[in-house]
């Protein structure tokens, strides 16, 4: 630890720095490329192929991708003649793959129910907003914005049943309400598991192993066909709702053992120290083991949330068109069908935009971790 | 016999001997599965008096005082903790709590909570007090323990000596009429224990009511009213430090001695 250097007797700095080791010393191009490129005869050779491989690569993607490729027109005709990618497709056929069977005129609200998500989604993401007198308003603000936004049938805005949503907004919608009711649930569910009421661990075990036991897609069926049978009749649950809440149950299950994880690598010191301050258990969980074990969890934690975020998709199956159902539904165009390589290309950099945006973030936040900012 | 031993009270300042003891264990008795770590151990503690156990590792001192305040559960016997008998009831076992602080080996701080919020957790929570008093509170008792500069770092970016301070300050936030001791300098460099040490002492010198397991005989000597051995869970021997390190009575204890003083 840094006790001698405190303890040590302030030395005044030599006035002549000797040679010393910079380790932020810039090592030359030449000999970095030598070092790690060159060594051996193997290696060079293993250098040299590689090279080649990826330099035959890049100029395929820059020659199909930019150089033959048709970036604009309205006619596939002209796709059709050129040996290139196709970008036109998506210029032409982005607006049914970003939101899917929505009113065509009824876009704008989308685009602006997009803006009022990412940036409520920013917002909170900042840890100087990390207050509930700030984050409690403006969720309840952009919530109540985004759902007159999404449904109408107010001031004026034309009805949408949520049968009609679809696109980036319902992956949106659907990412946002699987972390939000996911992650309380996992809490609850791994604190469950380790609870010291029998009863509370086993409906745990047996709720966390029977969900993770079975595919997700069974899951979805249950909730969308099978749910609806034990209702009384007359009550009717929101199919979205409802496949919104299997999927979340689901990735609480995941997430729960992620969590698990991460407070069984508390020390039992901590629960000790916490007890001899005659703290009770909810203080406990709340401020000293929770805190710390989703800390320790974090890399895990975020991975699922980005698996969740492509497990949206399954909303295929009650028939609504998320952004990757709606492109492969738009590619059934028989004229632009040819070109569906750049159509799913653009909805991998989308679901990539996103992805690396929350590992990004997430890094960041291991980061301010272990700067002790949060 | 052992517990003969320990009942016996050794002559310490002659106020204590007519108070009713602060601390009273009678023929506790503890087992891990099959194994018994605590034979029927009995001990008096008096306010203010201060209570130093050595022993051989495994020889159930620890336990002793993690059963004082019910980090383990005896199975027999009674603890009695100002007039409160230990059992299962959760209120009991809150309001012995209450009056008893501890310190451990490794320190147990919170190491995501800075040095002044590890300090005020504990008076905000469990005794509701301000934010603002509780921080007064906490660097009151940095000061004591002459770490007041560190308020604002976290418990891994101090030296082992400095954690344990904390440590002792946090405890002491608590305010506390009984103060334990689970090896506190037993995982601390060598030129750590000396300030660890100090701060005890400075403690002890207030008045507080201690119960130190460890094995820095020195402390014992300057600062127990009473020495404690304890062997296979069971106290050996128990004296003022004079008899304890003088003319200890027990062979046992003259075997421990010879090994732990022959350094």
């Amino acid at each position: 630890m840094t006790t001698q250097s405190q303890h040590a007797p302030k030395m005044a700095t030599p006035l002549e720095p000797v040679m010393q080791f910079d380790p932020n010393a810039k090592v030359p191009f030449a000999k970095w490329v030598q070092k790690h490129l060159f060594t051996s005869l193997w290696q060079s050779l293993m250098t040299l192929v590689v090279a080649a491989l990826l330099l035959r690569f890049a100029w395929f993607v820059l020659k199909w991708g930019v150089i033959d490729a048709v970036f604009y027109t309205p006619d596939p005709d002209v796709c059709r003649a050129a040996a290139g990618a196709c970008w036109a497709v998506i210029v032409e056929k982005h607006r049914p793959m970003l939101f899917g069977l929505y009113p065509y005129d009824e876009h704008w609200r989308l685009v602006i129910m997009m803006v009022v998500y990412l940036s409520t989604i920013v917002a909170s993401l900042m840890p100087k907003l990390w207050n509930f007198k700030i984050l409690i308003p403006l969720w309840i603000l952009s919530v109540t914005s985004i759902g007159i936004l999404m449904f109408g049938g107010v001031l004026g805005l034309v009805y949408v049943p949520t049968s009609e949503w679809g696109g980036l907004p319902l992956t949106m919608i659907l990412f946002s309400g699987t972390v939000l009711i996911g992650m309380p649930v996992a809490v609850v569910l791994a604190l469950g598991r380790r609870s010291p009421m029998p009863v509370a661990r086993g409906v745990s075990v047996v709720f966390i192993e029977a969900l993770r036991g079975v595919p997700l897609i069974t899951i979805l069926f249950v909730a969308v066909n099978v749910f609806p049978l034990f209702l009384p009749a007359g009550v009717e649950v929101n199919k979205l709702l409802r496949i919104t809440v299997g999927i979340a149950i689901f990735f609480a299950c995941y997430q729960a053992e992620v969590i698990r994880g991460g407070l069984q690598a508390i020390p039992t010191g901590q629960y000790e120290a916490a007890a001899s301050l005659n703290m009770s258990y909810w203080q406990t969980t709340r401020k000293i083991i929770l805190p710390q074990a989703l800390r320790i969890s974090l890399p895990a934690i975020t991975n699922h949330i980005i698996a969740a975020m492509k497990n949206t998709s399954f909303v295929i199956i009650i028939g609504l068109f998320d952004i990757l159902t709606a492109t492969t539904a738009v590619m059934q165009d028989p004229l632009w069908r040819r070109y569906y390589i750049e159509a799913y290309l653009f909805v991998a950099a989308v679901y990539l935009f996103f992805g690396y945006a929350l590992s990004l973030y997430a890094r960041q936040v291991e980061k301010w971790i272990n700067s002790g900012r949060i | 016999m052992s517990n003969i031993i320990a009942q016996t009270q050794s002559p310490s300042p002659s106020q204590r001997l007519d108070q009713e003891p602060m601390i009273k264990l009678r023929d506790v008795s503890k087992w891990y599965g099959h194994f018994q770590v605590l034979h029927d151990v009995s001990l008096d503690v008096r306010k203010g008096e201060r209570v130093v156990i050595c022993g051989p590792s495994g020889s159930g001192k620890s336990t002793l005082i993690r059963c004082i305040n019910r980090l383990e559960e005896h199975q027999k016997g009674e603890i009695i903790v100002n007039g409160i008998e230990m059992t299962d009831n959760v209120k009991n076992i809150e309001k012995i709590r209450r009056n008893i602080g501890m310190v451990f080996q490794s320190f147990n701080l919170f190491p995501h909570l800075n040095v002044l919020d590890n300090l005020t957790i504990g008076p905000m929570l469990v005794r509701h007090m301000k934010k603002k008093d509780a921080e007064e509170l906490a660097m009151q008792f940095l000061e004591k323990v002459r770490i007041p500069e560190q308020a604002q770092k976290y418990p891994l970016q101090l030296s082992g000596g400095q954690q344990q301070r904390v440590a002792i300050a946090r405890s002491l936030c608590m305010q506390p009429e009984i103060m334990l001791f689970d090896e506190p300098t037993s995982a601390l460099d060598p030129e750590m224990i000396k300030e660890v040490l100090d701060t005890m002492i400075e403690l002890a010198d207030s008045g507080m009511t201690m119960i130190c397991v460890t094995h820095e005989m020195g402390f014992a000597r300057t600062v127990a009213d009473n020495v404690i051995l304890m062997a296979d869970g069971k106290t050996v021997e128990s004296g003022t430090p004079e008899e304890f390190f003088g003319n200890p009575k027990n062979p046992r204890t003259r075997l421990f001695l010879e090994q732990i003083l022959k350094h």
